[in-house]
Order: C-alpha cells, then sequence, then structure tokens
C-alpha cells in the first residue's frame, strides 16, 4: 500500500462541523481577501494561538500544531504572523466566539483558532478561520481526523484551508516532494531518492547511495516515481513503487541510454529519452502493454520532456537550432513549434498545473535564471538568477516553483529552493543535507 | 598524475563488465571499493602493469592517452583527440584482449539532462573514430554521465576544460 494511500484513509474521516454551519455568516465574499497579483503586496497579519487540547493526548500536539499552520501561511510571504507574546486574548475554549476587539487591537485580520484531540494513534483536529475587521467567521468549521502520526499533515490541511479561503486559490501545504539527496565531495557526489513534505519536513529515503539517481517523477497518484538510474551499471529508465519499494527497470533496449522519464497525466504512459548512437530522440512507453513509440526523429538532443496538465501536449528541448530552446508538439509526436525566443539556452520545461504557463531553466551569459513564460512564448520573466539554478517544479496550485540552486568551485553543494511566481519569496528548504531535483506531488487527498 | 584514479576506473570498469579473467597481469590492483555506482555484482582486479610495456593497461592510460578533451557543448573531434584516438585504436587493434567502456562527461555549465545527452555525443564520437579505425564495434560500449563525475572540481575554465572528456576504460575481455 502507498504511502499516499495510508494516509489518505487516516484523513479520510473529514467533516463539517455541524454546530457552526448555523452560525456561518458570508463566507468567502467577505472583505478579508488578498488579490494575488504581481504588484508588491504587504503580508496580511495573522494569528494563531496555541490550538486547545480536548483531551490528555491534545496537550501533545496542540502547540505545535499551531506553529506549523503559522510556518505555512508565512512561509508563502503572503501573510505575516502576529507573534503569541503579544496576543491580548487566550482561547481557551473552542466553541466560544472569539474576542474580536482583542485581535483588533493588534492589528490581526485573520485569526485562526482550534482544538485538538488524541486517543491511542488517533488525532482529531478543528479549526475556525476568523475574519476579525468584518466580525465574523470566513467558511465553516472544519475537522480532520487521522493517526498521531499524520499529525503534521492536519496542520497543513488547516493552512491550505486559511489560504484557500484568504486567497481564492487552491492550496499546497499538504503535499510531498520527491528529490535527490546528495552526500560526498563533488567528484565522488553519492545520491539517493528521498521524499519529505513541501517544507523539509518527515524524510524517508527509498534508495541507498549505491548508484546515480537522477531528476525523479511522482506519478499523478503519487504511488509510484519514475527516476533515472545507474543501478544496472547504465543510465536507466526506472519504475518505484513508493509503497514496496520495488523496482523495475523500463523500456530495456541493449546499447542504448534511457532518462528523463515523465509520467502522462493518467498515470499510463511515459515520455523519456532514449540515445542511441550519440542520437537523443523522445519516445512513448505505454505502461500497460509495453509499446514503445518515437515521438521525434532528428540528429539534435531532443530531452527533458513534460505533458500538459490535459495530457495533449509535450513541451520539450531541443538543439534542433543550433542551442537549447523549447517547443511544444502533439503528445503524439510531429510537428512541433518553437516558443522560446529570447537570448540564451532554454531547457528543463515543466507545464504549470493551470496549463497556462512554462517553467524553465534559462542560461545566459554565464548565469542561470529560472523563468516562467507563457505557452506561446511571450511574456516570459525570470524569476531568479545565480551561478546554478536549475531544474523548476511547480506547486500543486502553480503559484510557487522550487528548484536546484548549486553553488560554485571545489566546495559547491546543491540546496533546494522555492520562489513566488511573482519573483518574490525566495527561500530555501531546509533538508538534513545537500539535495537537488526537487519534483513535487499533486496535493494529497 | 598518480595512478589511483587510474586504477579505480579499471576496477570499476571491470566490475561493470563483470568480466572473468582478473589477473591477466597477475598483479592486485588497489581499491576494491565500486565508487561509480555499480551496485551489483563482484568486482574483478587487475593490475595496471608496468607504462613501460607497450602491452600494459599503465602504458595505454599514459603513454597512448585515455582521454580526449572538448570544447564548450561540442562533440566533434579536435585534431588532437583524433591524434589520441588513432593511437588508442592502434593499441587495441594491436591488444586484442580488451574491451571499452567510452565514458562521455561534460561540465557543470549545462542542465542535467541535456549534459547526459552532451556526454553521450562525446562517448559516440569516439566510439565512431575508434570503428573508422579497424577496431571492432563490439568491442566497444558507451555510457554517458553528464556532468554527475567532474574530475576537476572548480568552477573556472582550467576545470571545465579537463571536465569535458572522453575517457576510453580498458576491461579484459574481447567483446561486450
Amino acid at each position: 500500500m502507498s504511502m499516499f494511500r495510508i494516509l489518505g484513509s487516516a484523513l479520510a474521516a473529514f467533516v463539517l462541523l455541524g454546530s457552526v454551519t448555523a452560525q456561518m455568516a458570508k463566507a468567502q465574499s467577505g472583505p478579508l481577501r488578498i488579490e494575488i497579483t504581481e504588484g508588491v503586496i504587504e503580508p496580511l497579519p495573522f494569528a494563531v494561538p496555541d490550538f486547545v487540547p480536548e483531551n490528555g493526548g491534545g496537550s501533545e500536539y496542540a502547540r505545535d500544531i499551531a506553529r506549523v499552520i503559522a510556518s505555512d501561511l508565512a512561509g508563502t510571504g503572503l501573510f505575516r504572523e502576529i507573534p503569541q507574546e503579544a496576543h491580548i486574548s487566550r482561547v481557551t475554549s473552542f466553541d466560544s466566539s472569539i474576542a474580536y476587539e482583542d485581535w483588533k487591537a493588534i492589528n490581526a485580520q485573520a485569526v485562526i483558532t482550534g482544538a485538538v484531540s488524541a486517543s491511542g494513534d488517533r488525532i482529531v483536529v478543528k479549526f475556525r478561520l476568523f475574519d476579525v475587521f468584518s466580525g465574523q467567521q470566513l467558511g465553516e468549521g472544519l475537522q480532520f481526523a487521522g493517526t498521531t502520526r499524520s499529525w503534521r499533515r492536519m496542520a497543513h490541511k488547516v493552512a491550505d484551508a486559511a489560504y484557500s479561503r484568504i486567497t481564492g486559490e487552491g492550496g499546497y501545504f499538504d503535499s510531498r516532494v520527491v528529490f535527490v539527496s546528495e552526500s560526498g565531495p563533488k567528484n565522488q557526489r553519492l545520491k539517493r531518492l528521498a521524499v519529505m513534505d513541501y517544507d523539509g519536513a518527515n524524510v524517508q529515503y527509498l534508495t541507498d547511495s549505491s548508484a546515480i539517481v537522477l531528476a525523479p517523477r511522482f506519478s499523478p497518484a503519487g504511488d509510484r516515481i519514475l527516476y533515472t538510474s545507474y543501478a544496472t551499471g547504465f543510465p536507466r529508465i526506472t519504475l518505484m513503487d513508493v509503497g514496496s519499494l520495488a523496482t523495475q527497470t523500463l523500456a530495456e533496449q541493449p546499447g542504448t541510454m534511457t532518462f528523463a522519464p515523465r509520467f502522462s497525466p493518467d498515470g499510463r504512459r511515459v515520455v523519456f529519452s532514449l540515445e542511441r548512437g550519440g542520437n537523443s530522440d523522445l519516445y512513448m512507453l505505454d505502461l500497460g502493454s509495453g509499446g514503445l513509440t518515437q515521438l521525434t526523429n532528428a540528429p539534435s538532443i531532443e530531452t527533458a520532456p513534460d505533458f500538459s496538465p490535459d495530457g495533449s501536449q509535450i513541451v520539450f528541448e531541443s538543439d534542433r537550432s543550433g542551442t537549447q530552446q523549447l517547443y511544444i508538439m502533439s503528445a503524439s509526436g510531429g510537428e512541433a513549434r518553437r516558443i522560446s525566443g529570447g537570448k540564451g539556452r532554454y531547457g528543463t520545461p515543466v507545464w504549470s498545473p493551470r496549463g497556462d504557463l512554462v517553467a524553465f531553466t534559462k542560461q545566459n551569459e554565464g548565469r542561470f535564471h529560472i523563468g516562467v513564460m507563457r505557452t506561446d512564448g511571450s511574456e516570459e520573466r525570470l524569476l531568479t538568477a545565480s551561478f546554478l539554478d536549475e531544474g523548476p517544479t511547480w506547486s500543486p496550485n502553480g503559484r510557487v516553483i522550487m528548484f536546484t540552486r548549486e553553488s560554485s568551485g571545489a566546495g559547491g553543494s546543491a540546496a533546494l529552493f522555492s520562489v513566488d511566481i511573482s519573483g518574490r519569496n525566495l527561500r530555501q528548504i531546509s533538508t538534513e543535507g545537500a539535495a537537488s531535483d526537487p519534483a513535487w506531488s499533486p496535493l494529497l487527498p | 598524475m598518480t595512478l589511483f584514479p587510474k586504477a579505480f576506473l579499471i576496477v570499476a570498469a571491470l566490475g561493470l563488465a563483470a568480466c572473468n579473467n582478473p589477473d591477466r597481469f597477475g598483479g592486485a590492483g588497489g581499491a576494491g571499493a565500486d565508487g561509480l555506482g555499480n551496485g551489483t555484482g563482484f568486482v574483478d582486479t587487475t593490475g595496471l602493469g608496468d607504462p613501460n610495456d607497450p602491452a600494459s593497461i599503465a602504458y595505454f592510460n599514459q603513454r597512448v592517452g585515455d582521454r580526449v578533451l572538448f570544447p564548450v557543448d561540442q562533440h566533434t573531434l579536435t585534431p588532437e583527440a583524433r591524434t589520441i584516438l588513432a593511437g588508442q585504436a592502434q593499441w587495441l587493434m594491436s591488444n586484442g584482449g580488451y574491451a571499452v567502456i567510452v565514458e562521455g562527461h561534460a561540465d557543470e555549465q549545462g542542465t542535467r539532462e541535456y549534459n547526459l545527452s552532451l556526454g553521450a555525443r562525446r562517448a559516440a564520437s569516439v566510439q565512431s573514430f575508434l570503428v573508422s579505425q579497424g577496431v571492432p564495434a563490439n568491442r566497444i560500449r558507451t555510457i554517458s554521465y553528464g556532468k554527475e563525475r567532474p574530475l576537476e572540481v572548480c568552477s573556472e575554465e582550467a576545470c571545465y576544460a579537463k571536465n569535458r572528456r572522453a575517457v576510453t576504460v580498458l576491461s579484459v575481455g574481447s567483446g561486450v
């Protein structure tokens, strides 16, 4: 059973709190709203008092859950937490309303209150979101129930709900990232596959470091991972079942190298690069039948493919023009149209979950950038610049991009960073050691 | 240049090829660890021999030259590279007991998957040249490491130039 399915069933008990439904005033049309635009914004001040423990077991989590929620929201750069030391009111009961005047006095525009109870390995988390200046609750109270092991996920669920109600956009906190954990010196780097929560917590290692592993991707359901592995001695695309960690080498053809595998949105096909005689082209593998279809046939390098969210098109990089550039073609192959047109080289395109943007790595004048452009190549914007930034991956809601940043020199090492698609809020993800090649999962169920 | 890194490559390549004539030269080669990432199978060990012996691996690595370098983002062979490879081909023709794995590498100035492709192009350029000089194609395999295994670690052209390479790694056995 996959990790996601275990956690998914743990959270299946997801109910509206009937008792508060009647108190609901106007929900999402209230004045508490952040419109996420490209302009500079003032972060919205919010407060999250410690959750109210409703039994002895709950007291162990009451503070930690509030801290994770605060960290999620503040981490977006769209919200600013008012520290607990500044709070005037204490929230001691989940069911009583809040003292709006006390929160107004410290300029908290949003307040999240909650309660937690735990017994055995079961935990129940409830929360409410208040719009302080209009003096009413924003949306319904919600309850999440699951295992104590998944308590951080429930905090992320609360933060996702609050984020979503205030911004009008989907959340992304309850998600995982598969990446490559790195150790050892630069000329003898050891790499292993790992997964973590989007914020770097709960790391689990999926392989040992005996073989080089590169560029993993989650399946749409999160139950499988595709990556390139040198476990056979040669680069081969490999499929891993996340639950059992069983692996399988795909599309083995003697004398060839296979790499850069990506799932189709339905999880049934894999587009990847196959190299033969020095030339890399794109191929499609049907996981059910094992059927292999060649999509490109050119003497140039075709690699780093990615499906459009509807599965009908593929964006990829090719140096058919003489330098690395971005192209889009039908998912069945055929003519491709070039979309990148600026100075420099473009690679590693990834299609946004909303379908309107492509994120990419750009090299120009000795610097690397992460950028976005529309799928027709217009409105290119560079979000970052450094010695070496590469390999963007989209958050499930399409607001944030995570990528690899590598520092230069003999002691150079890789780390994971994230940036808002507005170009604001550049942050390093906290990982135990060096890390590269992140790929975001969909929002968990 | 020390012998150790070469010994290391040889040992690893032997492991990759899983060949079964480990003691061609009777000596015990060095490192037992297989750091190139082949996690399976046993590791064969072969002595490098005396660099003054024209039939030794050491002679091939040091006197003939086991590697060629490439300009930025290129896979075409320079005149210097052709000279070295002609020597490699000649050596391989007169030492029929060896197969080779040509490793293609890129410097760090490029994205990961593109550099895998670029390394493969470089390895294939070497393979084609060796075949054109008469080395049987079935004695040559290629592998690309992209930018995963730099030899030099600084982030300057002096290091990049040495990392943009294709290395011809000998393994015992007449075919792969």
